[in-house]
């Protein structure tokens, strides 16, 4: 083919004279990619010139390497700040990328005539520091919100990452959407034919610019520019003449343009003018045979006769900065709009199926989403697929419509497959809509810049990537190993796993020490290259990476599980997004379990956020209200539970109050000085007192009152709550023996007794308890001496239940305990008023035994001993 | 329409409700004089009139067509092309979201004839599907057409017109399943005649289902397979669902006798809005969450507390909507589950009544209903 092309490229134009073509285009048009094609076999121009930046001329080759697979995108980035870049994404059934693969098979060369990249992110830096003057002169609050806004994967804003540790400091640069911004800043992603809108970096400044697709729609009195485009463009059939629809929208397209001049792009008239002298350069060299693959909405200006000099004036004195390319691999769901990507197409997997589609796209493509449904052990029969042809083919004549488009078949799949329901729909949008497609670069490509970032940031942390496993042990409290700490976070997050956590070796528990177990295994740059999509630093890939996790999270104790981890990675960004999506899940979630659950790895953040120094202000209002919420609904969630659920809701009852003990001690530290706040946890939790609550304590408590006496929570829980405000010395040693007492009385069934003693006094820690807890055990004592005998032997097993739990030597010091009774502690008469037991030996009482014990003895009596005796006898 | 039903004919004015095709004749004539696309055999209307009718708008010769359904033109759009094709259509929606109402005017826009008409209950026999016998005539003379009782799918199938079936679901499943013969065949054999009525074209059968109610009569799937379904959902914006409690307040009004307040229109924004805040959990300013209650809250409910509150308010009050008329209908309607939705119901009013500007009047009418 290729030799028969290229030798009749001479004379297919001999005469014609007809070039150059210039093919305007919507960009991730489907039916502009056929049209390209056709245009291209017919005319057989001896260059392709493509609207892109002139960088990748080096890289055009690698486009028909065989391991290349679309959709892949061009990345340009700063060489020293890998934040600073821009994509040009490109999908099989992107003109662009028809036209570049047209050019290789037939061998004809490629260029690039955009402005080069080089030009255009140094641009948009001078831009974005002018912005942050202005911003900074509006006040400093400006940039949180922005930045909250723009979170989209691949927003490399974070030029402060490493380079600046401490990050954040330069508000320009995080916050200016569309600045260096990845995906939002391609100007050529344009969903309409190239109007290069950069995604409002300043909406204020920016509104006057002109959708051309939205004014031609309108026009044709469409009230959606995406359906009259496909409609007039992307439906319609192969004409006879492969120029002709490139002709009819030039026109259209100059029409608008003498209406509208440059409609509000002003960078369009820079780069159009070096796309006219690269024109110029291009048919010194090839003559006038050669083919402009560009947007539409240039097309008028390509066209415009315009001197060199002028052009040249227009490029004077543009700022430069130093650029590296390469081909990154793209995502289907990166092209689609729904994934923050402000300029894309909504449906990539539709465009891909109609580009793919040989003939009678409208069956096809509903075969396919029948065999998706199947696939889902949905009923679909081929019936369901005729009738849904049918539907859509009405439909669209009776919207008026060439062709059944993506609303009508859209609307018969729900019609007809669906039985109306949108469920299954938002499958087919997210499977065949949109599509999975994940591209594929070949392992020639020039590394991307998240792997040098890594590598920058390894150096500097002196790191090495190892492929032998080794111990790291890191102090948190110095600088360079908290960085450290924070690297092999993120990485962790992005799912590259070099470091896993490791249990302490030296034992140390400390929230100031961690442990990691390193090793580099050769897949992890392969990891590296994947997480490539989620930005262009570690810490912005991260932070894309866990807005996206927090979205996606399934239950709310993995929310709470990943702002644990966006604190430990230190990830500020990320976190107002977790923070919303965790309030959001808490206040939809009814499930007190659930809210249990996430309470304490949200406390824990709290604690790890201080010891690092990050503001954790937010995460703890998050989370008093999650204890609050957990506070009102607990009570109502543990009424007529069974036994498995009741010893379920033990668990979060536990959980619960350490959390609560931590949650109170992190309030009050913050209230009084960050000293206290290193103290650890189960101390205080157990011996605060009440007086240093302020407020979450005390309501904590009344709600433990509230499950400790009321009736139909099960028993194991009402033993529990007893038992902790006990600990707390919120209810007094009588009040809790009435309540015992109650709870093993005999109106109480003995299941409900024993799950009452277990939650008392249960657990692994419970017998020790008992041993090293006087009071507790004269609680205990005293209710089973005071058993009747009849009802002793019912209760005998269930007790034996709960105490054979116990370890041999707790049983055996309990036992050994009980028997020596209280005058064998010396040290137990702090324990006052203990039912059973006196206050100090009963002097009296004591002495009356001495005769008999000197009698056993052999001793001598005396005579007031003889006496006490006859009184003892007596 | 039987003889019987001759008899008892008045003109529109006086019966309590009008069927769809008689309140609106004027506006179908309309349609049909100004119609000139293409028309399905036997229907009244293209399809694209029927939307219109449906939908609303003006004809060029000025007639303007009121609104029946406020809703997404897709769902119509959709509903019309399906009633076109030769499959069935099914209207599937929580209650209240006007199923019915959509599925009468479909009718009498397509055929002019609302009527032909099968309400499904739990105790619907296959008769009313079929074909029942008049007994006398049976016994008198054998069986014969004379002696058979066609049932309202029978006569629009025989007569090329739409038949109505409302609640499909709550109809016992093998009497459900009469229906697949007629919508895959299109014909309803009478084995005891030797005969059979065959569907001439225009044929076609509207059914509604509750989406709570699912679990009563599933359909088969082979019955399914033979519907296109379309499921009706609640008003998108407060406005839309303000413009259609408003109008059928309205027209409710109007056959009541009941005078509309001035200040109606606020009341009935204020019952919308809580309706739709309890509905979607969150309020409409997107800043809090609030709990859903047991109960739909549909539209049709706001119809009906707002119509209550009129009643209540001409006949019991100075003639004017307010807070305290609306009130008690609004508990009766948000508070279905005494112990759960009352809570829910409380909180919301502390939370979010409470702190609302301008809505003091209505917190204490509340609190004072809800003791």
């Amino acid at each position: 083919m290729r030799a028969v092309h290229t030798a009749e490229v001479g004379s297919a134009h001999g005469g014609a004279g007809s070039g150059p073509w210039i093919l305007g285009v919507r960009h991730h048009g489907p039916g502009s990619a056929r049209a390209v094609r056709a245009a291209l076999d017919a005319q057989r121009p001896r260059a392709v010139l493509i609207e892109g930046p002139p960088e990748a001329d080096a890289l055009v080759a690698l486009a028909a390497d065989e391991e290349m697979r679309p959709p892949v995108a061009l990345l340009a980035h700063v060489v020293d700040e890998p934040g600073r870049s821009a994509f040009w994404p490109f999908a099989e059934f992107s003109p662009e990328w028809v036209a570049v693969n047209w050019a290789l098979e037939h061998g004809v060369p490629v260029r690039f005539i955009d402005l080069p990249a080089a030009h255009s992110l140094a641009m948009r830096a001078e831009e974005e520091k002018e912005e942050e003057r202005e911003r900074e002169k509006e006040g400093p609050a400006g940039w949180e919100g922005e930045s909250g806004a723009e979170g989209e994967p691949g927003a490399g804003g974070q030029s402060g990452d490493g380079g600046e540790p401490g990050d954040g400091g330069e508000p320009g640069a995080a916050g200016g959407p569309g600045a260096e911004g990845g995906p939002a800043a391609d100007p050529d992603a344009e969903s309409a034919a190239d109007p290069d809108a950069e995604p409002a970096a300043d909406p204020s400044a920016e509104v006057l610019r002109v959708d051309p697709i939205a004014v031609l729609a309108e026009t044709a009195g469409y009230d959606d520019p995406e359906r009259w485009w496909e409609d007039v463009v992307e439906y319609r059939g192969q004409t006879a003449d492969a120029l002709a629809p490139f002709a009819a929208l030039a026109e259209a397209m100059g029409a608008l343009r003498e209406v509208y001049g440059a409609g509000g792009h002003d960078r369009d008239l820079v780069r159009e003018a070096y796309m006219r002298l690269q024109m110029r350069v291009a048919a010194k060299e090839f003559g006038p045979e050669y083919a402009v693959v560009c947007g539409a909405w240039h097309v008028p200006a390509l066209r415009e006769k315009t001197t060199v000099t002028a052009d040249r004036a227009l490029l004077k004195g543009l700022p430069k900065a130093k650029v590296d390319m390469t081909w990154v691999p793209w995502t289907h769901r990166r092209l689609a709009r729904a994934s923050g990507y402000g300029a894309g197409i909504d449906s990539p997997g539709w465009y891909a199926h109609l580009f793919a589609a040989p003939d009678r796209p409208v069956e096809r493509w509903l075969t396919k989403v029948a065999g998706l449904l199947r696939d889902e052990d949905r009923l679909v029969s081929s019936a369901h697929v005729i009738e849904a042809v049918r539907l859509a083919e009405t439909l669209a004549v009776m919207r008026g419509r060439p062709l059944p488009g993506l609303s009508e078949t859209t609307d018969a799949v729900r019609a007809v497959f669906c039985d109306g329901s949108d469920v299954p729909l938002s499958l087919i949008h997210d499977r065949l809509i949109v599509g999975d497609v994940l591209g594929e670069v070949p392992s020639a490509a020039p590394a991307v810049p998240l792997q040098r970032d890594l590598t920058r940031i390894q150096k500097s942390l002196r790191l090495k990537p190892e492929a032998l496993e080794r111990e790291l042990e890191l102090d948190l409290r110095q600088a360079n190993d908290a960085e450290r700490s924070r690297l092999l976070h993120r990485l962790r997050l992005l799912g590259i796993g070099w470091g896993e956590p490791a249990a302490a070796t030296r034992g140390s528990t400390g929230t100031f020490r961690e442990s990691w177990r390193l090793r580099w295994e050769p897949e992890l740059s392969v990891r590296v290259a994947e997480a490539g999509i989620w930005g262009t630093t570690v810490l912005g890939a991260a932070t894309a990476k866990a807005e996206s996790d927090a979205v996606g999270a399934a239950a709310l104790a993995d929310v709470t599980a990943l702002a644990e981890r966006c604190l430990l990675a230190a990830l500020p960004d990320a976190l107002p997004v977790v923070m919303r999506v965790l309030a959001d899940r808490a206040a939809l979630d009814a499930d007190v379990g659930h809210l249990a659950q996430a309470l304490p790895a949200l406390v824990r953040s709290l604690r790890y956020g201080d010891v690092r120094g990050t503001d954790t202000g937010a995460l703890t209002e998050v989370a008093a209200g999650l204890a609050e919420r957990v506070f009102v609904g607990l009570a109502p969630a543990c009424a007529g539970l069974d036994a498995d659920g009741a010893a379920e809701m033990r668990t979060h009852v536990d959980a619960v109050h350490g959390a609560v003990g931590l949650l109170d001690d992190e309030r009050h530290a913050k209230a009084t000085g960050p000293d206290t706040a290193g103290a650890t946890a189960t101390d205080t939790a157990a011996t605060l007192p009440p007086s240093a609550t302020d407020g979450i304590r005390p309501r904590w408590y009344t709600v433990l009152h509230t499950l400790g006496t009321r009736d139909t929570v099960p028993g194991v829980i009402r033993g529990r709550a007893v038992r902790l405000l006990l600990d707390e010395g919120e209810l007094s040693q009588d009040e809790a023996g009435r309540l015992m007492g109650l709870a093993l009385s005999v109106g109480t069934p003995p299941a409900e007794a024993a799950a009452w003693i277990d939650g008392f006094v249960g657990g692994g820690s419970g017998g020790m308890l008992l041993v090293h807890d006087e009071r507790l055990l004269g609680l205990v004592d005293a209710w089973l001496t005071s058993v009747p005998a009849t009802a002793f032997t019912d209760v005998l097993p269930l007790l034996r239940r709960t105490f054979s739990a116990y370890e041999p030597g707790v049983r055996r010091t309990l036992g050994e305990l009980v028997r020596r009774g209280p005058a064998a502690q010396p040290a137990a008469t702090a324990a006052v008023g203990v039912p059973g037991f006196a206050d100090a030996l009963d002097e009296e009482r004591a002495a009356a035994v001495l005769p008999v014990v000197r009698l056993l003895l052999g001793l001598d009596a005396s005579p007031e001993d003889s006496d006490a005796l006859a009184e003892a006898a007596g | 329409m039987t003889v019987l039903d001759n008899e008892t004919v008045r003109p529109a004015a006086e019966v309590l409700r009008a069927h769809a095709e008689d309140a609106f004749a004027d506006e179908l004539a309309a349609l049909a004089a100004a119609d000139d696309r293409p028309r399905p055999a036997r229907w009244r209307l293209s399809p694209w009139a029927v939307a219109t009718y449906l939908l609303g708008g003006t004809l060029p010769d000025g007639t303007v067509i009121t609104p029946k359904y406020v809703g997404p033109r897709r769902i119509v759009e959709v509903a019309v092309t399906t009633l076109a094709t030769d499959r069935a259509l099914l209207l599937l929606g929580v209650p209240g979201t006007a199923k019915t109402w959509v599925s009468e005017h479909l009718a009498a826009a397509v055929s002019g004839d609302s009527t032909l008409l099968v309400q499904g209950t739990a105790g619907t026999p296959e008769e009313a599907i079929r074909y029942g016998w008049n007994y006398a005539q049976l016994l008198a003379h054998g069986p014969s057409r004379d002696a058979l009782v066609p049932s309202p799918v029978m006569r629009a199938m025989a007569e090329g017109m739409t038949a109505r079936v409302e609640e499909l679901t709550r109809i016992p499943a093998d009497v459900q399943d009469t229906l697949i013969t007629i919508l895959s065949e299109k014909t309803l054999p009478i084995p005891e005649l030797g005969q059979e009525v065959q569907a001439v074209r225009g044929f076609n059968l509207i059914a509604t289902a509750n989406d709570r109610d699912r679990g009563v009569n599933e359909l088969s799937s082979a019955l399914r397979r033979r519907f296109n379904t379309v499921v009706l959902p609640l008003p998108e914006s407060v406005d839309a669902e303000v413009d259609i409690v408003a109008r059928r307040v309205d027209q409710l009004g109007r056959s009541l006798d009941l005078p509309p307040g001035p200040d109606g229109i606020d009341e009935i924004r204020r019952v919308v809005t809580v309706f739709r805040e309890l509905r979607d959990g969150i309020t409409a300013d997107g800043r809090t969450k609030v709990k859903s209650p047991s109960g739909t809250l549909s539209t049709a409910e706001a119809i009906s507390v707002v119509t209550g509150g009129l009643a209540l308010a001409a006949h019991f009050g100075d003639g004017v909507l307010r807070a305290g008329d609306i009130a008690a209908g609004i508990l009766g309607a948000v508070v279905r589950d005494p112990a759960a939705d009352r809570v829910i119901w409380k909180e919301y009013l502390e939370a979010v009544v409470r702190e609302r500007d301008g809505w003091k009047d209505f917190y204490r009418a509340c609190r004072e209903v809800s003791g």
